[in-house]
């Protein structure tokens, strides 16, 4: 035992003060970050700048249509003319929206211009179109002589509110909040067994080419080494994990509270007094959902099933690459041993991804109780409430599975260690399994 | 129990591959056992099966009296001939971690490295990384992570490989040295005069069998074939040569003298003694040299494969 620990530290140590191992750990969450807030910055330096639109509305009807916005200012220029408007928009304005005069209200519709330098950005169109469509749809009820009050009282919103036969509210935002919480855990596992599944091959190959080994294993099990090796490398996995989530943590805490992203309905004020109100609601409404929902989120065992899929996938997979490393003499001999284990996986992330669609299907239950690919098809299910009875099920076959496949890693691992020279074949490998 | 090690009728498979076909030998206590053998002979499988890398199919091995059981490497210190260290890793950090597997406290093995490596005067080498020394450097701390835990059994497989004459010697050295001071030697190598020099006893195994083993005194009185070389002074070299054709068995001799004097490979026959043929070759010429021929390992060594073969 106390040599385990021995072997452990040391593989956790080497691991751990290797620089790619401090530069990736650091770097990655700073990376991210970075990303995350190059799109917010762009974001909003994008809407600091002000466009400037020039109209001239020979129709006379429109002069009150435009108001500005953020983003948006108009200028008025229809006592000009449109030949010296258009001079002077060429020279100083965004563009130029000219109105023609017209009588009736559709062939208005059909009149209207817009001019400038450059191809006009499709959000000032449609911005803009809206805001005519807005105008003309009120001067048709004028010339209909449609009480406006009726139209409103017509108009209803419909948010449908869901709710399971257990009683717990659901809602759309509280779907894709699960597929994103799913997803990215799904992901994450899937990432760490291969990253740290590599890390625990390299190891063994290393040990083998720098011949070590001989000397080694004459003072402890191959065995001992092997589980060493595997334990150590999980030590450091879930140690990097740690500290991405406390530093992403911070810093996405410290950006999102400089760039304000959680007061959405600040920026609202300028809007016109109704929109304001809607739009209030509706984003206190949102802000409050999808904060009810991440409190619903099943977290506390997100969290647990997490650490138990995590480290029985890593067990599993990192075994198979212990086996492969002491098999092989060099990195590039892996490659044909490599693709079936990686196989498993890739199906695992397809198949989640589809299975975050309808997570209780069929198919969710089968790959997320098979062993190779229930720790990333189980964890993007738990989002959406599994039955017990299903954790259980897979978590036992994981653990069946993963004592086998030790037993079946340390044998060729055993032989393995101690042959130079040739890559073997996998009716080679099967004969060591006798030995 | 003279024995410090005994290996008992051990056989191993690899598949239908036989590695050791009931192989035993006795290692006595403060002796250097030579283990010889052409390569692939099983030489490396029973020093595996020593080390309890792998176990025997059949047969037991005892260390001191005691049936081998884990706990025993300790008192074993093997220096395979597939080496090395981790390269990254520095010199003090990786001789501590080997020091303990072995089962040696922390404390301990630093005040035994110490006395090491000042030995080997490397004290400044603690904090370097394997990589940065040269193959003959890592070599010398390989050799010390074998013998620091003061083990009863220590394996040397080709230990001089890797060395120029200066280290080799050092190292030959240190391993008198040990074996002076209370430790069994296990040593195989493929340079026999290394075996000639060293060795108190041998073993050949030669196609996973053994086929020899005893003292090396022995064994080369054993191999000794009455052969005699002698250098005589004289005129007529022709009718000299046939008086001794006539009387014994002659070959040319390939040693070159110093003086003009004839050397010859001289037999004696069936009940002849040496004082005869002295007898004999001081009436006919002035000798100049005489010596028995002593057959030399590599000799034996040769010999004893073909005849197997």
């Amino acid at each position: 035992m106390g040599k385990l620990k021995l072997i452990i530290k040391r593989e956790f140590l080497a691991k751990v003060k290797n620089k790619s191992f401090i530069v990736m750990t650091v770097l990655s969450p700073l990376m991210v970050v970075g990303l995350f807030s190059l799109i917010i910055f762009l974001n909003e330096k994008n809407a600091e700048e002000i466009r400037t639109i020039a109209f001239v509305d020979e129709s006379q009807k429109f002069s009150e249509a435009f108001e500005d916005s953020n983003a948006v200012k108009y200028i008025d220029l229809t006592s000009l003319g449109i030949e010296e408007a258009r001079e002077k928009t060429k020279e100083f304005y965004y563009g130029l929206l000219v109105i023609p005069k017209s009588d009736s209200l559709n062939d208005l519709s059909k009149g209207i211009t817009f001019f400038s330098n450059d191809t006009p950005s499709l959000n000032v169109l449609s911005s803009i179109e809206s805001k005519l469509e807005k105008k003309i749809r009120n001067l048709k009820i004028a010339e209909l002589q449609i009480d406006v009050d009726k139209i409103k009282a017509i108009e209803t919103k419909v948010t449908i509110a869901a709710e399971n036969f257990s009683g717990e509210k659901s809602s759309k935002i509280g779907s894709v909040l699960r597929m994103a919480a799913g997803g990215g855990f799904g992901y994450l596992i899937f990432m760490f067994i291969i990253i740290y599944g590599t890390s625990v091959m390299r190891s063994v190959i290393e040990e083998k080419t720098s011949r070590i080994i001989e000397v080694i294993i004459s003072s402890v099990k191959p065995f001992q080494l092997m589980m060493g090796k595997i334990i150590g490398n999980a030590m450091a996995g879930i140690l990097q994990f740690i500290i991405w989530m406390v530093i992403g943590g911070i810093l996405l805490f410290a950006i999102t509270s400089y760039f304000g992203v959680g007061e959405v309905s600040t920026n609202s004020v300028q809007m016109a007094p109704e929109m304001v109100q809607q739009m209030q609601n509706s984003s206190n409404n949102d802000l409050q959902v999808v904060l009810q929902e991440i409190k619903n989120l099943p977290i506390l065992t997100m969290f647990f099933s997490f650490i138990i899929y995590f480290l029985g996938g890593y067990l599993i997979y990192s075994s198979i690459y212990a086996a492969i490393g002491a098999a092989v003499d060099s990195e590039t001999d892996t490659q044909q041993f490599m693709m079936p284990v990686l196989m498993p996986l890739v199906i695992a992330i397809y198949v989640g991804f589809s299975v975050i669609e309808n997570p209780h299907g069929p198919i969710a239950l089968g790959f997320s109780l098979f062993p190779l690919t229930s720790p990333i098809v189980m964890l993007m299910r738990i989002p959406f409430g599994v039955p017990w009875w299903q954790l259980i099920t897979s978590i036992i076959l994981l653990i069946f599975t993963f004592i086998g496949m030790v037993w079946f890693a340390a044998k060729i691992y055993r032989v393995g260690i101690l042959m130079y020279g040739k890559k073997p074949s996998y009716k080679e490998i099967y004969k060591w399994l006798k030995y | 129990m003279n024995n410090v090690l005994t290996v008992e009728n051990v056989c191993k498979n690899y598949g239908s591959y036989t590695a050791l076909n009931n192989v035993s030998i006795s290692v006595p206590k403060g002796s250097i056992f030579g283990l010889l053998g052409p390569n692939g002979a099983g030489k490396t499988s029973l020093i595996r099966i020593i080390n309890q890398i792998t176990l025997p199919d059949s047969g037991s091995v005892y260390l001191d009296g005691e049936i081998l059981q884990p706990q025993h490497i300790q008192h074993i210190g093997y220096l395979p001939e597939e080496r090395g260290l981790y390269k990254s890793m520095k010199v003090g950090e990786q001789a501590l971690y080997l020091a303990q597997l072995k089962g040696m406290s922390k404390d301990e093995a630093k005040r035994k490295l110490k006395y090491w490596f000042e030995k080997f005067e490397i004290t400044h080498w603690w904090d370097k990384k394997i990589q940065e020394l040269s193959k003959g450097m890592a070599q010398k701390v390989q050799f010390i992570v074998t013998v620091m835990h003061s083990p009863k059994l220590l394996i040397f497989d080709e230990p001089f490989s890797g060395f120029d004459p200066i280290n080799a010697n050092l190292i030959k050295d240190e391993i008198l040295n040990l074996r002076n001071e209370g430790a069994s030697i296990i040593f195989s190598t493929h340079r026999m005069e290394s075996v000639e020099e060293m060795c108190d006893y041998i073993a050949l195994i030669n196609k996973s069998n053994k086929i020899l083993d005893g003292k090396l005194k022995d064994i080369k009185q054993q191999f000794k074939s009455n052969q005699f070389e002698v250098g005589l002074l004289s005129a007529n070299k022709e009718l000299l040569l046939n008086q001794i054709e006539s009387q014994f068995t002659v070959e040319e001799s390939k040693t070159n003298s110093f003086n003009e004097d004839f050397r010859l490979l001289v037999s004696l026959k069936n009940r002849e003694t040496s004082k005869d043929l002295i007898k004999f070759l001081n009436n006919i010429a002035q000798i100049t040299h005489f010596t028995e021929v002593i057959p030399s390992v590599n000799d034996i060594f040769l010999k004893s494969v073909a005849s197997n073969n």
